[in-house]
């Protein structure tokens, strides 16, 4: 007779006691003395994780105490914006200083989830659905990082480097964002099943800055890291000077608009995947990149 | 280590707690307030919805130890014992209650959104109720619940 059996449980040990530093310096003591404690914040993807037993930590360092990562400001043109800060507070705050970041914020979850989830986690979870990546990409955000003995900035676009992995050393964490004050329209947008509660099958950040006269792009959920779609912004730079559109901006041509969706497409890398086919994402992203372009030049031509 | 939290106005202790518990775990199974309802666990559907420090969070979502000297109101919370406020009056009224599952997390977001937001437009309560599913009502009768009690509230002043 064959005995069945269950799938084989794992016996997972008991967490040892919840870190809980009150201050930046203590929580940077922490993590060097404890490299191996789960940094927590939100909790919005990491208690999923424990609720379920998929991931069971030595120990959690719990950040949400840490008054100095709470907060942002404005440093001349860039904004600081602490690791702790949720998305709520970005969607109601970050209006025309960073108006990508805060339209990207305000598709997070629901109001439940952008209360507790912070910038920091979703920079740190790497994910390449990561919603506020794509805007921070386009913007040329840099990540602070500091240990006990530390700090260092990198480059957003460096620092992640696969899904869900990223530069940041086991004494390191996230302070804060560093992101350019907005200088022209911003727009970000994202494909789902619904209007809320969505993960990204695909969505794109496109950044117009009227100063330096550039365009910028960041593909999020369609490749291993967000990526940009350099020619694509080549290409309607390019439009753009030869028509004299910065100076007199009159409309663009839908040829030159469906020309960018194209390129911006070529340059993601999708796989198929629950949440969408490859071929499905790539079709998305031609109508967003014409889309969200479109919203921008109108943006800046009123 | 002892867990010191303040739930609905009561300071309460728990003696000890599994590190990795929620906050939800401890309301339902530490302190028997079941009002917060356990679902997915995950944060998709907003039946386990309470305000920790004035803010609408899934109690899954939050360490239990998050929660430590912080203060918690849940369902249980919102009016005396056998008495029911405005917003869960207007649920009953409007036939927004059916199974009943789902209410506890729809009545805290809607608290919380007429707090911020006495008199919210239709797309407005969709936004702020997005992360509450429900399976028995399609909606439109907890749309109503919310109009009703917004009228009643702004009546009220």
């Amino acid at each position: 007779m064959v005995r069945r059996q269950g799938p084989r449980r794992r016996i997972l040990p008991l967490l040892e006691a919840t870190l809980q530093p009150r201050d930046l310096a203590d929580a940077l003591a922490a993590r060097g003395a404890h490299p191996t404690a789960l940094p927590l914040a939100g909790g919005t993807d990491l208690m999923v994780e424990i609720n379920f037993d998929r991931r069971r930590p030595e120990r959690i360092l719990d950040l949400s105490r840490i008054a100095e990562l709470a907060g942002w400001d404005r440093e001349g043109d860039e904004l600081v914006i602490g690791a702790g800060v949720t998305h709520a507070r970005l969607e109601g705050e970050m209006g025309g200083l960073a108006p990508g970041l805060g339209m990207a914020a305000r598709t997070i979850g629901s109001p439940q989830i952008r209360n507790r989830g912070t910038i920091g986690g979703n920079i740190a979870t790497s994910s390449p659905a990561g919603d506020a990546l794509p805007p921070l990409v386009a913007a040329g955000a840099r990540v602070e990082l500091a240990s006990a003995t530390a700090s260092r900035s990198v480059p957003i676009s460096e620092f992640c480097t696969g899904p869900k992995r990223n530069v940041m050393a086991p004494d390191e964490l996230i302070t804060a964002v560093r992101v350019p004050v907005a200088q022209g329209p911003q727009q970000f947008a994202k494909v789902g099943p619904r209007n809320a509660m969505v993960i990204a099958v695909c969505s794109l950040s496109v950044h117009l800055d009227a100063v330096a006269r550039t365009v910028r792009t960041a593909i999020g959920s369609a490749a291993p890291t967000i990526v940009r779609a350099t020619e694509a912004e080549a290409f309607m730079e390019g439009v753009l000077d030869e028509r004299g559109a910065w100076e007199r901006p009159g409309p663009l041509p839908a040829s030159a608009l469906a020309r960018f969706g194209e390129l911006v497409a070529a340059a993601a890398r999708p796989i198929d995947d629950v949440r969408g086919s490859a071929a499905y994402r790539r079709h998305a992203l031609a109508v967003l990149g014409r889309r969200t372009l479109s919203w921008c030049w109108q943006e800046h031509r009123a | 280590m002892k867990l010191i939290l303040t739930v609905n106005g009561e300071i309460h202790e728990v003696e000890s707690i599994w590190e990795g518990e929620s906050l939800m775990h401890v309301l339902r199974e530490r302190l028997a307030l079941p009002g917060a309802k356990n679902a997915c666990e995950q944060g998709e559907c907003g039946s386990c919805s309470v305000m920790l420090d004035e803010v609408l969070v899934c109690s899954c979502l939050v360490l239990a130890r998050q929660a430590q000297e912080r203060s918690v109101v849940t369902v249980e919370g919102l009016a005396p014992p056998d008495d029911v406020g405005v917003v869960q009056q207007a649920f009953i009224e409007t036939g927004a209650v059916q199974c009943g599952f789902c209410t506890p997390g729809f009545i805290m977001a809607t608290e919380d959104l007429l707090r911020r937001s006495p008199a919210p437009d239709d797309a407005e309560i969709r936004e702020a109720l997005a992360g509450n599913l429900c399976r028995c009502t399609g909606y439109e009768k907890i749309l109503d619940a919310v109009r009703l009690a917004s009228a009643r509230l702004g009546a009220m002043g």
